[in-house]
């Protein structure tokens, strides 16, 4: 569990468009890393470039190296579905299975994959739920519809979904960004919970958020409009935030920019 | 103050007298489209009732009974259009949800979808009677083969395919990516990703297009006269040449004199159409309602 990330000289396209030029990062082991940065900057791009969830989406792709504990997961032969089995996602918007149960949505991945121990996948549900925080809230009703949750059970639903399969990285797009105040401390608490198990890497918009939560931030800034996204630095959240080694950098966090 | 009342004071003539032309114009219409139908709908009702509520019309054939004789039943008819209408469904379905699949999960937006689309769209103003005429050329005149139920089946097949493939495509578009996409994060392949989450988000609004398809064809007449022959008797095999169906149950009785105890038939023949296609909505609505997960 909990790797290591390598990001080399990435290179992410939309077809023609280039969204995002020349990153290069280290995501440590058992740490929260946040991306913060002006929207449109390629904040998601790159986190979906690391599960290579990218290219999903028809006519995209990338060049460049990354690599999860020196292994390159955009080599020859690495097969992109075994690639998103080790580094998991949580999404902006909670996305539970519509057509399946609290239950069923957290067994999902596991059941997909081939298990299909009923004591196992009892196990494996209740620990993701307690690991999710969510445990006592739905215990007593595992056999309801996934989206008959708040919204803010909802995430936390889908955040117990991505860590049954137990992956080794765990990617987080705004995943506070439709929750109200309350559910967003409770997946910020969460998120301190996961590090000691997992690597994290969470984009937001939000610069409170990145300095509760994390433990190296890297700053993304957006030249121009239609210019590909960069990255200015990545360092020490403390750093960042009271002694960034960039201009861009201060501006952002002080809130003059543009 | 005074803008406010006069902005909010009740419309005074011009607009009120616009408003009353509409909406009398509007409730006229709704009459007019409303009224032939509960007239046909009454004239069926209490004319084929009397036939429909007697014990062997559920029970018996019309072997040995002429137009003259009161007795037997529908029951070859409704097996007949029943039978056709599931071989039917076995053949159109699988083809026209693997064809929108194909349409939405793996072609989207490509040359190839654009092509099939394009033919799906032909074959959905393909008028009853060519889709039978086509059938006949293939099976009859070109290879040979006699009239049969399974030639019927395979018209309707025509008819029924491009609308269950487009109502398919509809459901599925209506999946959001967002789901796809969470799938696909969780390590599960995209065929997998098709077949448990998909298909299950979209299978009641697939079944009920799928439903609603059948009771569709299921009232086509051409297809019917053109490719099986009308029988009295029972016949279940559909390979046989001869098989009773509502639809040409109806139509061998059209002229049948009034007194004779066959035009009371025809009616009831007409009744049990309407009863099997209405018993199929409900069953679509049934199905709708049912595999909703419960909220609570
Ligand atoms: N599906 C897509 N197709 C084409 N361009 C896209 C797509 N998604 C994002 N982009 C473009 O890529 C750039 C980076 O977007 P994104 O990574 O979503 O930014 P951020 O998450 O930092 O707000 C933007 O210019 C955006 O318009
Ligand atoms: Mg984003």
């Amino acid at each position: 569990m909990a790797k290591r990330i390598d990001v080399e000289n990435l290179d992410v396209y939309y077809g023609s468009f280039q969204a995002v030029a020349g990153v290069s990062l280290v995501v440590e082991p058992r740490t929260v890393t946040a991306f913060i940065g002006p929207s449109g900057c390629g904040k998601s791009t790159v986190l979906r470039t690391l599960n290579r969830m990218h290219e999903v989406i028809p006519g995209a792709y990338a060049t460049g190296k990354v690599e999860l504990d020196g292994v390159d997961l955009y080599g020859p032969g690495v097969d992109p579905v075994a690639v998103r089995r080790l580094i998991g996602m949580v999404f902006q918007r909670p996305n539970p299975f519509p057509s399946m149960t609290i239950y069923d949505n957290v067994a999902a991945g596991l059941r997909l994959n081939g298990t299909r121990n009923k004591k196992e996948l009892d196990e494996t549900v209740e620990r993701s739920l307690v690991s999710a925080n969510l445990w006592n809230e739905v215990k007593d009703r595992l056999s309801r519809a996934g989206t008959s949750l708040s919204g803010g059970q909802q995430q936390r639903l889908c955040i117990a979904r991505a860590i049954a399969v137990k992956p080794d990285v765990l990617l987080m797009d705004e995943p506070c960004s439709a929750l109200d105040p309350i559910s967003t401390l409770a997946v910020e608490d969460l998120i301190q919970e996961l590090k000691e198990q997992y690597t994290v890497v969470i984009v937001t918009h939000n610069m409170q958020q990145a300095s509760r939560v994390s433990d190296r931030t890297a700053f993304f800034n957006l030249e121009a409009q239609g210019k590909p996204g960069r990255l200015v630095e990545i360092d020490a959240t403390e750093t960042i935030f009271s002694n960034p080694a960039k201009k861009a950098t201060e501006d952002y966090i002080t809130g003059r920019f543009g | 103050m005074s803008t406010t009342t006069t902005t909010l004071a009740a419309p005074r003539g011009g607009r009120r007298a616009a408003d009353g032309v509409i909406r009398v114009l509007v409730y006229l219409s709704a009459v007019v489209a409303i009224v032939p139908l509960v007239w046909i709908l009454v004239s069926i009702v209490t004319q084929g009732l009397p036939a429909i509520l007697s014990a062997s019309w559920w029970t018996q054939d019309l072997a040995g009974t002429t137009d003259r004789r009161a007795g037997g039943g529908a029951l070859h008819a409704i097996i007949g259009t029943l039978e056709i209408g599931l071989v039917t469904a076995v053949v159109a379905v699988p083809i026209a949800v693997m064809g929108a699949i194909f349409l939405i999960e793996y072609a989207r937006g490509t040359r190839w979808s654009r092509i099939v689309s394009f033919m799906v769209d032909i074959l959905s103003g393909v008028p009853s009677i060519v889709a039978a005429l086509f059938i006949y050329t293939l099976m009859i005149t070109l290879l040979g083969l006699g009239r049969s139920a399974i030639a019927a089946s395979l018209a309707l097949v025509l008819l029924m395919l491009p609308t269950v493939l487009r109502s398919t495509e509809e459901m599925l578009k209506l999946v959001p990516d967002s789901l796809r996409e969470a799938s696909y994060a969780l390590g599960i392949p995209k065929w997998k990703t098709v077949v448990d989450v998909v298909i299950p988000t979209a299978f009641s609004g697939i079944a009920t297009g799928v439903i609603l398809g059948l009771a569709r064809v299921m009232g086509e007449t051409a297809p019917l006269l053109i490719l099986v022959a009308y029988a009295r008797n029972l016949y279940v095999s559909p390979a046989t040449s001869n098989m009773g169906t509502l639809p040409t149950m109806i139509n061998s009785g059209r002229n049948v004199a009034e007194t004779l105890p066959g035009y009371e038939r025809v009616w009831g023949a007409a009744l049990t159409l309407i009863l099997l296609v209405m018993g199929l909505n409900l069953l679509a609505r049934g199905i709708a309602r049912a595999s909703r997960l419960k909220d609570r």
